[in-house]
C-alpha cells in the first residue's frame, strides 16, 4: 500500500512572514495516487463521520478516474462550501478517523481531496450547475452567514424556499470572513462558495443587524414563513484579570478581524489599522489561538509565545495548525496560567504568570491545572491577544419573548431538528453550542434547513 | 448604497449629511449611533445618528475631520454614496417625563445631543441647554438647540461669541441657580465629559455620557470599545454607548483612545502623499 500523500506546503521562511495560503494543494497526480488508495468499503464507515453526510467513497472514486469536476460536483450535493470544508475541517476527527486504512497505516486524506476537486471545479467553471429557488416558494430568513447559515439556506434553496440570508457585517462568511486567517483560508475561495450558494437563489442582504433594524417577530410580518438563527458566538471572552484594558491587548476577534475582514496587514493602504510590538503573546491553546499568533508573526512580532494553562494532550487545536504554528517558530508556554498583565504608561508590558501542574480530571474529563505556590514569572510582550473563547452576542435575543436560552445565555434548540421554543424559529452552529467546529455549525444548519422544509410542506 | 441627499457645512471641517436610509431611519432612536465604512478600503467608523426622518427615509449624520477616515467623509457631497451603513446600534437613551434637564453638547458633541434635547422637549421636559466651541466658527447648530431648548447658553474658550469660557462654567451657574434639575446629558470631547460628571457629582444629579471609543464591527463582536464602567468591562457598542457619568472610567477611555495615534498620524500622512488609489 503506498504512503498517505502529504501536503505541499510554502517553506517556512517565506510564509511566516507573508498572508499567502500555507497549504498549496496536490497535484493531479498526487490526488489521484491518493484517492486510489481508497478500499472503497460496502459499508463506507467515513461517512459516518461526516456531519453534512457528504458521498466520500463516490468522490474518491470520481477523483481516482481522473474526473474531479463531478467529485466536486457529487459533493456540492451534499456541501455547498467543498473548498472550505477542505481546508478547514478537522477531518481527522470526523471521516478520516473512520477510515478503515488508518487501522494499520494512515488514513485516506479525504480533506485533502475534497480541496482538490473542489479546487478543480472552480478553475473550471464559473457557474456550477445552479438550481434556482422557486418563484412562488415560501419564503425563509437566515439570520448570519456563516458556515451553519451558508449550509442552511443552499439546502432551503435547493428544496425550492426563497431564502434571504441577513449579514450584520459589509461581507458575507461569518467566521470564514472575519475569523480565519488569508494563510489558511484565502478569501477568494471564500467569495467563490458563497457565489454559489446564491447562485443556488440565495439572497444576501449585507449591514442588516436584526435584533435592532428588525426584530425577530417582525420577520414573520414582513412575509418569511421561518426564521433560521446562525449568529455564532459572537461576544469575545476576557481573563477577567487586573491589566486587561491596557493598551495593546486585543480578543483574538479584534486581532483577526482587523486583519482579515478590514485587511490591517495592507494598512495604511486599507484604512484600519493594527498594532503589534515585537512580543506577542497569545493566550488559549485552540485554532484561534494559532490564528492569532501566527498572524502576529506575519505582522512582523519577532517572538510570539502561546500560553497555555492545561498541557500540551488538552491543547484542543488541530495538530495540523500546532504543527504549522510550532514550524514557523511561535513557542508554547505550557502548564501555565495568567494572572495579571503587566503594563508601563498604560501600555503592555508583559503577562505576569504562574506555572501549573496538572491534577485530578475536570468535569471536562481533562486533568485540571492546578497553580504551583510561589511560581509566579513573566512573558515579556508588547502585544497580548486572548483567545479564550466567546459567548452569545445578546442583541438579537435580547427582548424576544418566548424564546428559550440556557443559563450561558445560548439558545435551546433541539439537536436533530435545531427547533427552537418558538414555533417556526429554528437556530443551530454556535449560538446553540458555544465555539465549536465550522463543519458541526454546517451540520446543524443542515439538519436545520431539512425540518424547515418539512414543516413548510405540512 | 445609501445615498447623500443633502450636504452641507455647519464648520471648517465639519459636514452635516442627510442620508438615504429608510430602513435605519424607520428604527432609529436618540442615543443610537451607525457604522459607516465609505469605500472598499475605508475603515468602519461610528458616528451618532443626529436625526432621522422617518417618512422622508433618511438620517443625518454629522462629521468632523480628525483623521484621513473622517477627512474622506468631510469631502462628500450630495449625490455621493457610501458603500457600507450599519444601524442602528447600540441602546437607545431612556428618556422619561422627569422634569427639568440639561443638555450639554461640547464642539461636535453638540450634533448627537441635538436629538436628545428635542426628545426630552417631546415628552414634557423643560430643556436647558449648554452648547460650546473653541471658537465662534466652530460652532454648530445653534439655531436648532436653540429651537430645542428652553433656554440655551453659549459658550466659546476664547470669548469671541457667547460668553468666554467652557461649558462646565456654564453649568456651574446653572447647577448654583437651578434647584430641581433631574439630569444632566454630556455629549463632547472625553475631558468635556469628565469635568461635566465631576461637576455635578457633589450635587447627586444623574448624569449620563455618551461614549466614543475605537470600534471595529460595531456589534459587539470584537470588544475593541471596552470600558470600565463602576469596575466592571462594558462594551460601548451593545452596553451603550451611555452610561453614567459618575461612573466611567474617563482616564482609561482616554488612553485607549490614543491607542492607534501614531497609526493615525502615518495614515494622514499616506493620503497626503497622493496615496489616494481608492478614489481613483
Amino acid at each position: 500500500m503506498p504512503e498517505r500523500v502529504s501536503m505541499p506546503k510554502q517553506p517556512v521562511e517565506a510564509r511566516r512572514r507573508n498572508f499567502d495560503e500555507v497549504a498549496q494543494g496536490l497535484t493531479a497526480a498526487q490526488a489521484a495516487a491518493e484517492a486510489r488508495r481508497c478500499l472503497q468499503c460496502k459499508n463506507r464507515p467515513c461517512t459516518t463521520g461526516c456531519p453534512v453526510e457528504v458521498d466520500i467513497p463516490g468522490f474518491v472514486r470520481l477523483v481516482a478516474a481522473g474526473d474531479p469536476i463531478a467529485a466536486a460536483r457529487l459533493i456540492k450535493e451534499k456541501n455547498a462550501l467543498p473548498a472550505i470544508c477542505g481546508r478547514v475541517c478537522p477531518q481527522e476527527t470526523q471521516c478520516e478517523a473512520a477510515c478503515v486504512l488508518g487501522k494499520k497505516g494512515k488514513p485516506l486524506a479525504i480533506g485533502y481531496l475534497e480541496r482538490y476537486a473542489a479546487d478543480c471545479e472552480r478553475a473550471a467553471t464559473r457557474e456550477g450547475p445552479a438550481v434556482s429557488a422557486r418563484p412562488d416558494g415560501p419564503q425563509v430568513a437566515v439570520i448570519g452567514s456563516g458556515p451553519a447559515g451558508l449550509t442552511c439556506a443552499a439546502d432551503l434553496a435547493r428544496g425550492g424556499c426563497r431564502v434571504t440570508i441577513f449579514e450584520i457585517l459589509h461581507a458575507p462568511g461569518g467566521v470564514l470572513r472575519y475569523g480565519i486567517p488569508e494563510f489558511r483560508l484565502p478569501k477568494a475561495i471564500v467569495d467563490e462558495e458563497i457565489r454559489y450558494v446564491e447562485s443556488l437563489g440565495v439572497e444576501i442582504k449585507l449591514n442588516a443587524g436584526i435584533g435592532q433594524l428588525y426584530s425577530l417577530p417582525e420577520l414573520f410580518s414582513l412575509g418569511y414563513e421561518a426564521v433560521f438563527i446562525g449568529t455564532g458566538a459572537g461576544l469575545p471572552h476576557f481573563l477577567g484579570i487586573p491589566g486587561e484594558n491596557l493598551n495593546g491587548v486585543y480578543s483574538a476577534n479584534e486581532f483577526l478581524t482587523r486583519t482579515n475582514l478590514m485587511k490591517a496587514y495592507l494598512f495604511p493602504e486599507y484604512g484600519t489599522p493594527i498594532k503589534v510590538g515585537r512580543r506577542g503573546a497569545v493566550v488559549g491553546a485552540g485554532n484561534v489561538a494559532m490564528d492569532a499568533a501566527r498572524t502576529a508573526l506575519r505582522l512582523g512580532a519577532e517572538e510570539v509565545t502561546i500560553v497555555y494553562r492545561r498541557s500540551r494532550a488538552e491543547m484542543p487545536a488541530r495538530a495540523e495548525e500546532i504543527e504549522n504554528a510550532e514550524e514557523e517558530g511561535v513557542r508554547f508556554r505550557l502548564l501555565t496560567n495568567p494572572v495579571r498583565v503587566l503594563g508601563e504608561d498604560g501600555w503592555v508590558t508583559g503577562l505576569e504568570c504562574l506555572r501549573m501542574e496538572l491534577g485530578a480530571p475536570d468535569a471536562s474529563g481533562r486533568r485540571r491545572p492546578v497553580p504551583v505556590p510561589g511560581s509566579e514569572f513573566v512573558v515579556p510582550a508588547e502585544t497580548v491577544v486572548v483567545a479564550i473563547g466567546q459567548g452569545p452576542n445578546p442583541v438579537l435575543t435580547r427582548g424576544v419573548q418566548g424564546l428559550a436560552l440556557n443559563d450561558r445565555g445560548y439558545i435551546i434548540a433541539d439537536a436533530e431538528t435545531g427547533a427552537t421554543s418558538l414555533p417556526r424559529v429554528y437556530a443551530g452552529g454556535d449560538i446553540v453550542t458555544g465555539s465549536a467546529t465550522v463543519i458541526a455549525a454546517m451540520g446543524a444548519g443542515k439538519k436545520a434547513a431539512r425540518a424547515i422544509l418539512r414543516e413548510l410542506k405540512r | 448604497m445609501p445615498l447623500i441627499v443633502e450636504q452641507r457645512i455647519l464648520a471648517p471641517r465639519v459636514s452635516w449629511l442627510r442620508v438615504a436610509a429608510p430602513e435605519v431611519a424607520a428604527k432609529a432612536e436618540p442615543g443610537q449611533f451607525v457604522m459607516v465604512r465609505l469605500d472598499e478600503k475605508a475603515e468602519r467608523i461610528p458616528l451618532t445618528i443626529v436625526e432621522a426622518d422617518r417618512e422622508e427615509g433618511t438620517i443625518v449624520l454629522v462629521i468632523q475631520e480628525v483623521g484621513r477616515s473622517t477627512a474622506d467623509l468631510v469631502r462628500l457631497r450630495a449625490g455621493d454614496t457610501i458603500r457600507d451603513l450599519l444601524g442602528p446600534l447600540g441602546r437607545p437613551t431612556e428618556i422619561e417625563r422627569v422634569g427639568t434637564v440639561v443638555c450639554v453638547g461640547g464642539g461636535i458633541g453638540v450634533a448627537p445631543i441635538l436629538p436628545q434635547a428635542r426628545r426630552h422637549r417631546e415628552v414634557g421636559n423643560r430643556v436647558l441647554g449648554i452648547i460650546g466651541a473653541q471658537t465662534k466658527e466652530l460652532l454648530i447648530l445653534e439655531e436648532e438647540m436653540r429651537a430645542g431648548c428652553e433656554r440655551l447658553l453659549v459658550t466659546t474658550d476664547d470669548g469671541s461669541y457667547g460668553r468666554k469660557g467652557l461649558v462646565t462654567d456654564a453649568l456651574a451657574e446653572l447647577l448654583a441657580e437651578e434647584q430641581a434639575i433631574a439630569s444632566v446629558t454630556a455629549i463632547g470631547p472625553v475631558p468635556m465629559m469628565q469635568a461635566v460628571a465631576e461637576l455635578t457629582r457633589p450635587y447627586g444629579i444623574k448624569t449620563i455620557v455618551s461614549l466614543n471609543p475605537i470600534m471595529v464591527d460595531g456589534s459587539g463582536m470584537c470588544g475593541s470599545c471596552r470600558v470600565t464602567v463602576a469596575g466592571a468591562t462594558k462594551f460601548a457598542c451593545v452596553d451603550g454607548p451611555e452610561f453614567d457619568g459618575h461612573a466611567v472610567d474617563f482616564v482609561e477611555l482616554r488612553r485607549r483612545q490614543s491607542f492607534y495615534r501614531e497609526e493615525e498620524r502615518r495614515a494622514v500622512a499616506a493620503a497626503g502623499e497622493g496615496c489616494r488609489c481608492r478614489n481613483a
